[in-house]
Order: structure tokens, then sequence, then C-alpha cells
């Protein structure tokens, strides 16, 4: 097993770099597992990693359809943040913000995560107050963050148009531990760890059937043979429609599309993640130097992985409204995400009527940051049967009770709301 | 995206609200039970392919129609007043 160290960098790099070997192997499938995770991105991957970390569960296989690293957990725009309001998904969040800040040395991988700040703008007395309690409520939690007036964001943030007749700038909720990771690389420090451990990750392996008998799961159908197993997880993002009626399931997801740019590399400019939520625009600047940002849903049900051109006229009208100088930064590319959205915006990690299958969905727009947690907690349930108690809220069954919506925006439990 | 509004004729995609699936044309009985209202309010087949869901013309005519559309390429495949294709959700 290669551990890296800059010992190890700087040995390779007298040598030729011709020690480096892959990071994990490719396995065929085995004809049975114990357990087998359906979906091989950031959180497949975390579960899997868990399963053996945590739970010495080492005969798993990861089936993911594509490639590793190929689906959302490369291609979002990498915030790391744990400011959330509600029970249930405060101490999440918390959670997994803990594993993430010691998520490098645990991986013996340089994910490039940056506890660079993260601030939301207010511009109302009225949003002062609502972020005064969301700060109050992560104060609650045991994480962090602190009041901006005005000339507190200006310090941060000189940059910014102060005076915007529309939205002028009250202050700012500053949650210093936020900030950013290096995508890529927490699905490829996940893998490895994983794959190190003795789980199999089979890549262009896709389900097309779940096998249940009377009741309870017996294994799945791909398109590299059957593969029998004592447990199954679904952890598909968008995908979650089409897997979950495999085994005769319809969710309470539809899934949206979800654009994000990038521009060209420019230097150093700027330092934190800006969330302009009146504007439906936030920002932040990649190592490389790309300014990354995005806005909201296009708001339709799609799976195209692209989006349209309003949405895209909208975010640059909003980002050009709060921070005119970037209008020079020419941007690169674009892409869509396929996000699954539940009515009341918050995820589930929860069994299903199958005894043995387990389900873990509905990340919305904001499953990056969960990668660790949710895995962690995916990795409890299918281990122990039972719930996590950070994660003990995201149950499936919340919509048809009614009891235990978490409405985090406090739009209303509806699928076009959020 | 440009969706045809029988009334109006084919118009941007922003001048259309989106309501959701067209399931919300299939509205339960008061003493259906709660798995029917369930089912109704936010369980959805989501397919991959072609749905129908429900847009509203918000700043054109304030007609409710029912489109027909490819998820997978965006493609509008149809519109109909939803009046017209009331009880008729796939």
């Amino acid at each position: 097993m290669m551990r890296f160290s800059g010992l190890r960098v700087l040995k390779e790099g007298l040598t030729g770099n011709k020690g480096w070997t892959p990071h994990w192997r490719d396995p065929a499938p085995k004809p049975d597992y114990d357990i087998v995770i359906i979906g091989g991105g950031g959180h497949g991957l975390s579960t899997a990693y868990y399963l053996a970390r945590e739970h010495g569960l080492t005969n798993v296989a990861v089936l993911e359809k594509g490639y590793i690293g190929g689906g959302n957990v490369g291609r979002n725009t990498t915030i790391v943040r744990a400011n959330y309001f509600l029970p249930g998904n405060s101490e999440f969040y918390s959670h997994s913000l803990k594993l993430w800040e010691n998520l490098e040395n645990d991986l013996n991988y340089n994910v490039m995560h940056s506890q660079r700040g993260l601030i939301n703008l207010f511009h109302s007395d009225g949003q002062r107050d609502a972020f005064a309690r969301r700060g109050n409520a992560m104060i609650n939690q045991g994480d962090d963050a602190i009041l901006l007036d005005r000339d507190g964001v200006r310090k941060h943030l000189p940059y910014l148009d102060f005076d915007n007749t529309r939205f002028p700038i009250y202050g700012g909720l500053l949650h210093p531990r936020g900030g950013t990771a290096r995508h890529d690389a927490v699905a490829w420090g996940y893998a490895r760890g994983a794959d190190q451990r003795g789980v199999d990750l089979i890549q262009n392996c896709e389900v097309t059937g779940i096998d249940i008998e009377n009741g309870v799961v017996k294994g799945v159908q791909t398109t590299r043979g059957a593969i029998r197993a004592k447990k199954v997880g679904i952890v598909v993002a968008g995908r979650s429609g089409q897997v979950a009626a495999m085994a005769g399931m319809r969710l309470p997801i539809e899934s949206h599309v979800l654009q994000a740019f990038v521009t060209e590399g420019i230097k150093p400019v700027i330092d934190h993640v800006i969330s302009f939520g009146m504007g439906h625009f936030y920002i932040s600047q990649s190592d490389k130097g790309g300014l990354v940002f995005g806005g909201d849903l296009d708001f339709y049900a799609s799976y195209a992985s692209r989006g349209n051109l309003p949405m895209t006229e909208h975010v640059m009208e909003a980002g050009m409204t709060l921070m005119p100088m970037i209008g020079k930064a020419r941007v690169l590319r674009s892409w869509g995400g396929i996000m699954d959205m539940t009515p009341d915006g918050s995820p589930i990690i929860d069994k299903t009527h199958v005894d043995g299958l387990y389900i873990d969905c509905g990340w919305c727009y904001g499953g990056f940051k969960a990668v660790p947690g949710s895995g962690f907690s995916f990795a409890h349930l299918i281990a122990t049967d039972r719930h996590h108690e950070p994660a003990s809220r995201f149950r499936l069954d919340r919509f048809r009770t009614g009891r235990g919506l978490m409405d985090e925006e406090g739009t209303g439990s509806q699928h076009n709301l959020h | 995206m440009r969706i045809t509004c029988p009334i109006c004729g084919e118009r941007d995609r922003r001048e259309f609200y989106y309501q959701g699936d067209a399931v919300a044309l299939r509205r339960p009985e008061v003493d259906d039970t709660p798995e029917d209202w369930d089912a109704y309010l936010h369980l959805r087949d989501n397919p991959a392919g072609v749905t129908r869901d429900l847009w509203y013309h918000e700043t054109g005519c304030g007609a409710w129609l029912v489109v027909t559309r490819n998820t997978v390429t965006h493609e509008v495949l149809g519109t109909v007043l939803a009046r017209d294709a009331a009880g008729g959700a796939a």
C-alpha cells in the first residue's frame, strides 16, 4: 500500500516519477458480496469507506455505471459548510464538517480542503434578524458564526457594490470554517481508501434490476452479470427514481437541472465563498484561478445534464450586480448537474419496505459537503440497522406522515419550491 | 427551451411557471387514503424521457397547460390546455 507524503513526492520527483501506481484496483465483480452499494459517486464511495473503516465490513462492492468521479462529485461547485438552521440538518452537517476537518489525515490524501470562510450577504433589517437567528442556531450546534455589519463585510470583500439600489449590502453572516475542497480528490481519496481496505470498486457496471424474494433483497442484476448480496444500498443521486423503481418504489423526488459556470484562470481575487441569496448567486475562486459560480435551479424536471440560457443570463446578471469587477473575466465553460430534489429540500437516509434494501438520496443541490457525513451515517444504518444519531431525522416517510419535515428555506414542502 | 401555448403561440420559456408533474390534475377525493394523498403530493415517477408536466403561462394569457416534454433532450413534444387534458394525466 502506497502512502503519500512530502518525502515521497520529493523522492519521486528526483527519480522521474516512475514509482507511482494506480490508486485503486479494477476488479471484475465476484458472484456475491455481503453488501452491494449501487452508485460510485462521492456518497457511495464514502459509504463503502466507512463500512470498512468503522464497521470492519470489507466484503463490499461499489457498482458504478460510468467511471469513478464522473458524476455529480466531479461536477459541482465544491463548497463545504455547516450553516444549517433546523434540527435534523444542523447536527448532520455539523458532524459532516468535523469529518471534513480530519479527512486528509484520515484518507492520507490531499483533498485541498480550504476553510477560507463563507459569507452569506443580507440586504434588509428583516434578513439581518433571520441571519442572526441562523448564526445563533449554528453556535448552539457548536459551530462557528459571526454576524458582520456593513463595515465588517467591507473589510473582507471591499470589491462588492455596497450601494446597489435594489440590494444594498447591510452585512453578512460569516461562517469561518466554511470553504471549499478539491471535488475530484474527494472521490479519489475515498475510492483509494475503500479499495485499500478490500472493497471492490466496479466501474462500467450498470445495475439493471434488483432481486427481491418474499420482501427480502437477494442481489442485483447488472450489465456485468448477476451479483448476489445480503444487503443493497442505493446511492445514485439524480438517478434515484429509476433505480428505486427497480424495487417497485416511487420516491418523493423530482430530478432537476442546476447549472454552474467557471471562468478562465485569473490571479487570486476572491478569497472567500460568497453567497448572494437575494440574487440567487454564489461564487468562489478555485486554486487554479477560475471563478466558480452558480445560481438557482432552472426549475423544471430534467436529466439533460445541461440547462437553458435564461438561467445562465440570470446568473451572469446577478454576478455583475454584486461585483461588477468580474465583468471582464471570460466564462470558460458551463454545465448542468442532475439534482435529486425532495419536496422539503432535505435528504433521505433510511431503510425501505424491502428487508436489506437501504436508500440514501434527496441531496438536492447540496450533496458535496455531505459526502463524509452521508457515507458515515449510511454505513452505520446498513451495518447496524439503526439510524446514526446525526442523520436520524432523514426519514423517507416524513412526507406521508407530515412529521419531521425539514423545510430549511421556509417556502413549503412542495416539489417546485426548492 | 420554447413552449407553444395553444392560445398565444410559441413563446420563451421565461413566460411560463413550472408547477410540476401533471399528476396535479388528478387530485384525490377528501376521504381517499393518506397514501393516495402522498402519491398525489409527493411521490413521482420522475422519468428520464417523455413526461407530462403542468405549466402556467404566467406572463402571457394565464392559461394552465399540460406540456409533453422529453426530460433528457428538453424537446417539447406537444402542449394542450389543462382544461382539455383534465383527468387524462399519464
